[in-house]
């Protein structure tokens, strides 16, 4: 292989990886249908590895891909002789029309809306939205939701079956039903944060085009619909990134927030992220993602662990588990109780929380008992509850952390 | 594309809740879908107590008094409605005044392909 066919393969592995869910978005409003259009898109990047060495790099790579995927897939359409059924399908295609910059943006959020339609299950919106918009592979969803790819595969077929069957629109809902239905894209869009923020498996204990995404996501629906709770997640979501600099070590360990350099916080982000906190909670309409944020930004806004206000961080929890009961929750609330009211208070939560079995598999709840073990001096309870943790994480970064902190504990 | 929406309520309750429709609103409604040019066809059942259920197995015909599923909430009438997607379906549906007491299903219908 020569040096620029090499080079262009690159470009091509860039676009795909940076335009090939924007492209998808457009090709799916074009075609009508979730499958043909994914066919379309392979079809569309296997074209420009033909195409661009003899003829260049198109000036708009992005218009060019939607151009080829939606021929290709007329093509295929013609020899099925399905053309017509794309020809009634409900947005017909536009002759000559434009792919701008803005166009695409608004296909993506289409498409955000239609994978979170509540016509649909909420695990299957879920599973969508990160399949298909987020471009997460099935095996990554299914590790994230602690479910087996297949389920995971036929969840996604349902939802795309149901999507055409009873032809639900592909379009952002109109003022009187947006409302409704931002309660499940808010969720998705903080499920692929946090699959970015906390990856649940591999090699990098981050993962960060995931959070980009995620947080590019927030701010599109927070100029579509000012609201409190949009102004919550993304003020959520800006806090935890701003600290991302300080969460792993130079050789990729995760650093707990008590051992953070908070120097490293990124100001910028914590500023946005607190002006919209404040907005949020001023409304008086705020929910669990406000309340989750105001919790990141009392932490944002201490120079130390011990300068946090714990008080007020229970106090959040508390509201927080009144509005949105969960076990996480609880445990989080258990781990602040630890720094307000000592390690010994915290553990007593966690190991009720724990005998009752509904986080049982959840390694943080290990990892969290183990800390507050070892900081008791229970040598022989911290190293059986790190290595349940152990057990349970699949993400690389994060056993080490664990396995370093099981070998640091004394022998007996 | 035809959309069926199957409105199911408890008999007992559809017209003695505080919230229940009363005939002239559900008529009106239904005049406003049909001037609307969605209306394919729409009609009120006559109540549950004079539903009689029909199987034909192995070649013989049983015929058992009453529906086809005996649940607290019972077919009560229906509308079989034009829509462009399952959002207008819905936003139809959600208008019969019947959904104040009762559950709407919104079933999309297949076309048979039926030679003329």
């Amino acid at each position: 292989m020569d040096l620029d066919s090499k080079q262009l393969e690159l470009h091509l592995e860039r676009l795909y990886r940076e335009e090939s869910r924007r492209v998808l978005a457009t090709l799916i409003r074009l075609l009508g249908d979730f499958d043909l259009a994914e066919e379309a898109l392979h079809e569309a990047f296997r074209a420009a590895l033909e195409q661009w060495p003899s003829q260049g790099v198109p000036a708009n790579p992005r218009a060019w891909l939607v151009s080829a995927g939606r021929f290709k897939a007329i093509d295929q359409l013609r020899r099925q002789a399905r053309f017509q059924a794309l020809e009634d399908s409900p947005e017909p295609l536009a002759e000559g029309e434009v792919w701008d910059g803005e166009h695409l943006e608004d296909d993506r959020l289409r498409l955000v809306f239609t994978c979170c339609h509540p016509a649909l299950a909420f695990e299957a919106q879920v599973a969508l939205t990160l399949r298909e918009v987020c471009d997460l592979t099935t095996e990554e969803i299914a590790r994230a939701f602690l479910a087996t790819p297949s389920t995971i595969a036929q969840r996604i077929v349902r939802a795309k079956n149901k999507i055409r069957d009873a032809r639900i629109p592909y379009e952002v809902p109109g003022r009187n039903e947006l409302a409704e239905r931002l309660q499940a894209v808010l969720q998705v869009v903080y499920l692929v944060f946090n699959e970015g923020y906390f990856a649940s498996s591999g090699a990098e204990l981050t993962r960060q085009h995931l959070s980009a995404e995620a947080i590019r996501l927030g701010r599109l629906l927070l100029e579509l619909l000012p609201e409190a709770e949009v102004q919550g997640l993304l003020a959520l979501m800006l806090l935890h990134e701003s600290r991302r600099a300080a969460r792993t070590s130079a050789a990729g360990e995760p650093i707990l927030l008590e051992e953070q350099d908070r120097s490293l916080w990124d100001k910028v982000l914590i500023a946005e992220g607190e002006a919209l906190v404040l907005a949020a909670l001023q409304s008086r309409r705020f929910g669990p993602y406000s309340l989750q944020a105001a919790i990141a930004a009392v932490h944002a806004e201490a120079a130390s662990m011990d300068a946090t206000d714990w008080v007020q961080i229970v106090g959040l929890y508390d509201v927080l588990l009144r509005a949105t009961p969960s076990p996480v929750i609880e445990l989080n609330r258990a781990v602040a109780l630890a720094m307000r009211d000592g390690p010994a208070a915290g553990l007593q939560l966690i190991e009720a929380l724990l005998a009752r079995g509904e986080l049982a598999d959840y390694h943080l709840a290990h990892a969290a008992c183990a800390d507050l073990n070892r900081r008791l001096g229970h040598w022989a309870a911290a190293r059986a509850a790190y290595q349940r943790a152990l057990q349970l994480s699949q993400q690389g970064a994060d056993r080490q952390f664990l396995e370093r902190r099981l070998a640091e504990l004394p022998t007996m | 594309m035809k959309y069926l929406c199957l409105i199911y309520s408890d008999e007992k309750l559809l017209h003695s809740l505080p919230e229940s429709p009363r005939d002239a609103e559900c008529l009106d409604y239904a005049q406003t879908v049909q001037q609307s040019g969605r209306m394919l066809a729409a009609e009120p059942l006559e109540p549950v107590a004079t539903a009689t259920t029909v199987r034909m197995r192995g070649g013989k015909l049983s015929i058992t008094d009453g529906p086809f599923a005996e649940t607290k909430e019972q077919l009560a009438g229906f509308y079989l409605i034009e829509a462009r997607d399952l959002n207008e379906a819905l936003q139809i549906a959600g208008g019969i005044p019947a959904a104040r007491v009762g559950s709407v299903e919104v079933r999309p219908v297949r076309q048979l392909q039926l030679e003329g």
